[in-house]
C-alpha cells in the first residue's frame, strides 16, 4: 500500500515538509552571487522585524549592503516562488480532482497562453512592469471566461467536463497564436527578446510590491479551494454520482475554475510561463499521502513552494548566468513525468 | 411515499420514455424490467433529477421534487449506480464517508462521527474488512456493496440501484440480493433495473415492464410477468416454471427456450 499511508503519517509528511521549507528559505536567503552566512540572517530578519515595532536593536556588525541584499532583493524573490509553487500546484490538484484526470495542468482551460499573450502585448506596447502584469492577470481571466463561455454554449449541460477540456485547447491554441503573432510584429532587436524572456519565466526582477499585488488574486483564490477540498474529493466519481450525493456539481466547477484561475494567472502574470509544476506535484503530493484532497491540497501547496524556491535558487545560483525558470522547470518535470509513467501504477496513472 | 405521474423523459426532443405512472411505499421493491435501449436508465436519471424531465411529476409524500435543493434531494433518494474505476485511489472507507455530504454543509468536511457512520454501515453489510482497502483494487461485486453502503450513508429513504448484479459472478448477484431484501425489511423503499427476470421472482414486490414504445405495464409479479409478455418484450420464447422445493415452498423461476437447430435452419431458408 505505497499509494495510501495510514493517517498517522500524514503528521510527519506534513513537519517534514514545513521543516524542509523553513531550511530551504534559510539557504536561499545565504546563497548567490553575494554570499551572506547563514549565522548573519537571524539577525537581519530579526533587527527588520523589532525595528517595525519601534525597537531598535544596535547591531553594528551588519554590512548595509548585506541587509539590503536580504530584505529588498532575496526575501521578495523567495517569497514570490513559494507563492508561484504553491499557486501552481493547488490550481493543478484542483484541475486534477474536478477534471477526473490525473494527466490534468492548471493551463488547461487555457490561462497560461492567455496571460503569456496578456504579456507579449503589453510588451510590444511599452507598457511598464505594474501594467505588464495587470494586461498578464487580465487575459488569463479573459481566457479561461471564453472557453467557460463557449464551453457552456456547445454542451448544453451534458458531458460539461469533457467540453471544457476541448474549448481550453482550442482557446489556449488560439492564444498561442496570438503570442506567435505578436512576437513576429515585435521589434527583433529590442522588443523580440523582452517577450521571449518573459515568456521563459523568472522571478529576477520582482519586488515586493509586485508580489503584494499578485498575493491578493492567490489568497482569493486559495481560500475557498482550501475550504471546499472535500467537495473535490466527491467529484472524483464523476458529475452525476456527486449531484445524486447532494452537490451542486455545476456551481462547485464554477468556483472550482474562478478560485484555479485566479491562482494561475496571478503566478504566471509575476513569474512566466512556467510549466509543469502544476501536474507533477500533484503527482508527487498523491505518492506521500493518497488522494484525499483534504490532506493533499495542503501537501501540494507545501511541496509546490518548497520545489519552485529550490528550482529557483537554482536558476540564480547553479551556473554563471540566470536561467529561466520555465526551461528549469521543464527540466526537471519531463524526466521525473517519464519516471512516473514508467512505474505505471494503476489508479494514479 | 414516492410517485411518479405522467412522467415523460429522454434528451432534447426526443421523448424515450412517455407518460409513465408508477407509485412505490415503503418497504417495497420495485424492480424494472426490459430490453436495452428502451430507456430504464433515462428514467432513472430524470427520477434522480440528474437530466431535466419533459413533462409529468415526481411526487414524495405528495411534495413535488422538482424545486428541492440538490442537497434535500440527496438525502430522500440515494443512487447506487453500476460500479466503476475512478481515477484516484480512494480507500473504501474514504469512499463510503463521501456518502455523508448529503449532509454536510458547503465547507465542511466529514468529522469523526461521519466516519464512524460509514464503518458502522460497512459492517453492517458484512463488508467492515474492506474498510481499509483501496477502493480500486478491489473486485466488482466488492465495489457494488461499497456503493450500496455510500448510498445508506446518505440515510435515503428511497434507494435508486442501476443494475445492481450486472458484472458480478453467481454468487455475488445472490448476495446484493439478498442485502437488498433486507433494506427493504428495514422500510427502504427500493427501485433497481435488472436484466435477469429471474432476480423480480427472488426480490421484488412490484414489478414495471418497459416495453420498446416507451409504455410500461406495471403491477404485481404475477400480472407482469407472464411467458407471452417476457417473449414480446426480450423477443426469445421464455418458459416460467414452479419448483416446490422440500420445505414445501413454491420458487418460480423464468427459462430461456432457445430455438433448435431445425428452427435456425428454418429461418434460413425462409
Amino acid at each position: 500500500m505505497q499509494e495510501r499511508r495510514g493517517s498517522a503519517s500524514v503528521p510527519v509528511v506534513v513537519t517534514f515538509l514545513l521543516a524542509g521549507t523553513f531550511f530551504l528559505v534559510l539557504l536561499s536567503l545565504s546563497i548567490g552571487r553575494y554570499y551572506v552566512p547563514v549565522t548573519k540572517i537571524p539577525v537581519i530578519l530579526g533587527k527588520s522585524l523589532f525595528s517595525r515595532f519601534g525597537w531598535i536593536i544596535s547591531t553594528t556588525a551588519i554590512d548595509p549592503v548585506m541587509e539590503t541584499v536580504i530584505l529588498n532583493v532575496r526575501m521578495p524573490r523567495i517569497l514570490a516562488a513559494l507563492f508561484v509553487g504553491a499557486a501552481l500546484s493547488v490550481a493543478g490538484c484542483s484541475y486534477q480532482a474536478l477534471f477526473r484526470n490525473p494527466m490534468v495542468s492548471p493551463d488547461i482551460l487555457g490561462a497560461s497562453s492567455g496571460a503569456g499573450f496578456g504579456a507579449a502585448m503589453a510588451i510590444l506596447l511599452s507598457f511598464p512592469l505594474g501594467l505588464i502584469q495587470l494586461s498578464s492577470f487580465g487575459f488569463g481571466l479573459v481566457a479561461v471566461a471564453l472557453t467557460w463561455l463557449i464551453g457552456s454554449v456547445v454542451s448544453r449541460g451534458n458531458n460539461a467536463t469533457m467540453v471544457l477540456v476541448l474549448t481550453g485547447m482550442v482557446v489556449g491554441s488560439l492564444f498561442a497564436a496570438f503570442i506567435s503573432l505578436t512576437k513576429y510584429v515585435a521589434d527583433p532587436y529590442s522588443k523580440l527578446p523582452a517577450i521571449t524572456f518573459w515568456l521563459m519565466g523568472g522571478l529576477t526582477s520582482i519586488r515586493l510590491y509586485d508580489l503584494f499585488m499578485a498575493l491578493v488574486p492567490m489568497l482569493i483564490g486559495l481560500l475557498p479551494l482550501i475550504a471546499l477540498r472535500w467537495r473535490l474529493n466527491v467529484l472524483a466519481f464523476g458529475d452525476e454520482e456527486a449531484r445524486a450525493m447532494g452537490i451542486n456539481t455545476r456551481q462547485l466547477r464554477f468556483v472550482i475554475i474562478i478560485c484555479s484561475t485566479l491562482l494561475t494567472s496571478a503566478a504566471v502574470s509575476i513569474a512566466g510561463m512556467v510549466g509543469w509544476v502544476g501536474l507533477i506535484i500533484p503527482h508527487l503530493a498523491r505518492m506521500l499521502v493518497g488522494p484525499d484532497c483534504r490532506v493533499l491540497l495542503p501537501t501540494s501547496f507545501l511541496i509546490g513552494a518548497a520545489f519552485m524556491l529550490g528550482v529557483d535558487d537554482i536558476a540564480r545560483c547553479a551556473f554563471p548566468m540566470e536561467l529561466p525558470l520555465g526551461i528549469l522547470t521543464a527540466l526537471v518535470g519531463a524526466p521525473f513525468f517519464i519516471f512516473l509513467l514508467l512505474r505505471g501504477r494503476k489508479g494514479w496513472i | 411515499m414516492l410517485s411518479i405521474r405522467e412522467l415523460s423523459c429522454g434528451y432534447g426532443q426526443k421523448t424515450v420514455v412517455d407518460r409513465i405512472s408508477l407509485t412505490l411505499e415503503a418497504g417495497e421493491i420495485l424492480c424494472l424490467l426490459g430490453p436495452n435501449g428502451v430507456g430504464k436508465t433515462t428514467l432513472f436519471k430524470t427520477i434522480l433529477h440528474l437530466q431535466p424531465s419533459l413533462g409529468g411529476q415526481i411526487l414524495v409524500d405528495g411534495e413535488d421534487i422538482k424545486s428541492w435543493p440538490s442537497q434535500r434531494r440527496a438525502q430522500t433518494i440515494a443512487y447506487v449506480p453500476q460500479a466503476h474505476t475512478p481515477p484516484f485511489p480512494f480507500t473504501v472507507t474514504d469512499v463510503v464517508t463521501m456518502g455523508c455530504t448529503a449532509h454536510l454543509g458547503m465547507f465542511s468536511a466529514p468529522s469523526a462521527n461521519d466516519r464512524q457512520s460509514a464503518e458502522d454501515t460497512l459492517e453492517m453489510l458484512g463488508i467492515e474488512h474492506l474498510s481499509a482497502c483501496i477502493y480500486t483494487e478491489i473486485s466488482g461485486g466488492e465495489r457494488q456493496m461499497v456503493l450500496i453502503a455510500r448510498a445508506l450513508v446518505q440515510r435515503p429513504r428511497i434507494l435508486v440501484l442501476d443494475e445492481p448484479t450486472s458484472n458480478l459472478d453467481f454468487g455475488n448477484q445472490i448476495k446484493v440480493l439478498q442485502k437488498i431484501n433486507q433494506l427493504a425489511a428495514q422500510g427502504m423503499a427500493i427501485i433497481m433495473t435488472t436484466h435477469f427476470p429471474n432476480h423480480v421472482f427472488l426480490c421484488s414486490t412490484c414489478v414495471a415492464l418497459m416495453g420498446r414504445d416507451g409504455r410500461i405495464l406495471a403491477g404485481s409479479l404475477d400480472e407482469v410477468v407472464t411467458e407471452t409478455r417476457l417473449e414480446s418484450a426480450y423477443g426469445v420464447k421464455v418458459k416460467l416454471v414452479d419448483i416446490l422445493l422440500d420445505d414445501g415452498q413454491i420458487v418460480r423461476t423464468c427459462v430461456p427456450l432457445m430455438e433448435t437447430e431445425s428452427h435456425v435452419m428454418e429461418l434460413a431458408h425462409t
